[in-house]
């Protein structure tokens, strides 16, 4: 019998790091919600770790994490490590917004970050750009 | 990791593969095709963990007592899966889920598998879903598990309805007595907290509780509900409350309630099943006729009432049935 599958886009919107403003990551929440999207919100101050435990515990499609504090660099690696020990990097679209200089995008890009939301992104576009590229599962 | 058959991942969950398990979670909550023998298969390695739901109002205090009775848990070296449901928009089917916020005492612990789910409100079977996700917990090897979901409604009881041991979160000045007497919520508690118990009118919520469950009439051998007081935030009262949910899972295996409460609830999954299916099958049978538009707009033309159409529906269907039997 084929029974109808209810299927939402699930991302995890995550604070990392040590800077305290999650305006942005509230503006995105929002965004996303009423785009369809079931959010789950990380809350302030994560590390790299509580990140990846999130992203493996609620198999989120999306991965969106927000960094203001300058140490994307650093965090950003430690979290797609953690994605890969558990098997979940390949099919986990990750993306960063915040303030990335243009210098670390490249380096960013090639630690396996989908993609880059500068400030003043319009949210359609970032909520278009999931749409099309999530993986879709099962 | 691509798309993989129900047996390799029901293998890899029961192997303790995090991911595996959490795509199980997945797979029950979306319905994806295959997800009903998934869920069979798993079935013979439930019935170890104890499941507590716990209700209360937004806001009155239960992802951060799930957190610390959680922490309570792996101090005593045992495992727990928590499926902390949220609303969903009536409007876009959106969701924000952030119970897993309050989490901190056990953050990074992966022996804690915290699984957030939205009500996805207008498409109901919730207590269903949940249900199925508590079984894969079950089945992974979690000794604890617990439902939070937010209560105000039918839904939420029906989800705490498929747990071992419910707890009600009543905030303090949660109105008078006269919403004490009102039917669903408070009537199936096996222990009620009031949480926030450092604020005005605590003492006076507690009372009005302890009256509404001296005018209840019991059954001899019946568990009495008990009433706690918590300030979740600070963990006063918390042990307290962890006693009354051992107490009442002590009573569960004693008087054999456990056994009848598994009865009942698997003549309730059994029943949800089958008003699935058959309402597919009247799905289907809607297709066959060109769909629910042309009937609705006989209806909308007074020719027709929505009672005679689905006598006229389900008539086929109770004949083969009939039939059937002989």
């Amino acid at each position: 019998m084929s029974h109808e599958s209810q299927r939402n886009i699930r991302c995890l919107v995550a604070k990392v790091g040590l800077d305290g403003h999650d305006r942005g990551a509230h503006v995105i929440t929002r965004a996303f919600r009423d785009a369809g999207f079931e959010v789950i919100y990380s809350g302030l101050h994560k590390a790299p770790e509580e990140i990846v435990q999130a992203a493996v515990q609620e198999d989120v499609d999306v991965l969106g994490i927000s960094i203001l504090s300058g140490a994307h660099n650093t965090l950003v690696p430690k979290v797609v490590e953690g994605l890969e020990a558990y098997d979940a990097f390949d099919d986990t679209l990750i993306i960063v917004g915040g303030i990335v200089p243009d210098e670390d995008r490249e380096g960013l890009e090639e630690a396996g970050v989908d993609a880059i939301f500068g400030p003043g992104t319009p949210m359609e576009e970032t909520i278009e750009f999931i749409r099309e590229n999530v993986t879709r599962r099962d | 990791m691509a798309a993989q058959d129900a047996p390799d991942l029901v293998d890899e969950l029961l192997a303790g593969k995090h991911r595996a398990l959490a795509r199980a979670i997945t797979r029950i909550e979306n319905r994806s095709p295959g997800y009903r023998d998934l869920v069979a298969a798993l079935y013979p390695h439930t019935g170890g963990a104890d499941v507590i739901g716990i209700t209360g109002s937004p806001g009155s205090g239960k992802s951060t007592l799930v957190d610390k009775i959680a922490k309570a848990y792996r101090d005593r070296g045992l495992t727990v899966g928590v499926i902390a449901v949220d609303p969903s928009s009536p409007f876009t089917g959106g969701a924000v889920l952030g119970d897993r916020i309050r989490m901190a005492s056990t953050a990074t612990d992966m022996d804690v598998f915290f699984r957030s789910m939205s009500a996805r409100g207008s498409l109901g079977g919730l207590s269903t879903a949940t249900a199925d996700a508590v079984k894969a917990l079950d089945a992974f090897g979690k000794d604890k598990i617990i439902i939070e979901t937010v209560g105000a409604g039918q839904n939420e009881v029906d989800v705490v309805k498929t747990a071992d041991t419910v707890a009600v979160l009543v905030p303090p000045s949660s109105g008078d007595d006269v919403q004490m007497l009102k039917a669903g919520i408070l009537e199936i508690g096996d222990v009620f907290v009031v949480n926030k118990a450092d604020l005005a009118g605590s003492d006076k919520t507690v009372t009005e509780l302890k009256n509404m469950l001296d005018m209840r009439e019991g059954e001899p051998g019946d568990w009495n509900p008990e009433v706690v007081e918590t300030i979740a935030n600070s963990g006063e009262g918390v042990t307290e409350f962890l006693d009354v949910l051992d107490a009442h899972t002590d009573w569960l295996d004693e008087s054999g309630r456990r056994e009848t409460k598994r009865h009942q609830r698997h003549a309730e999954e059994l029943r949800n099943l089958l008003r699935e299916d058959a309402s597919e099958l009247v799905e289907d049978e809607l297709d066959a006729r060109g769909g629910i538009d042309d009937l609705v707009e006989r209806i909308d033309a007074g020719e027709t009432t929505p009672y005679e159409v689905a006598d006229d529906v389900v008539e086929p269907l109770a004949d083969c049935l009939d039939q059937q039997r002989g």
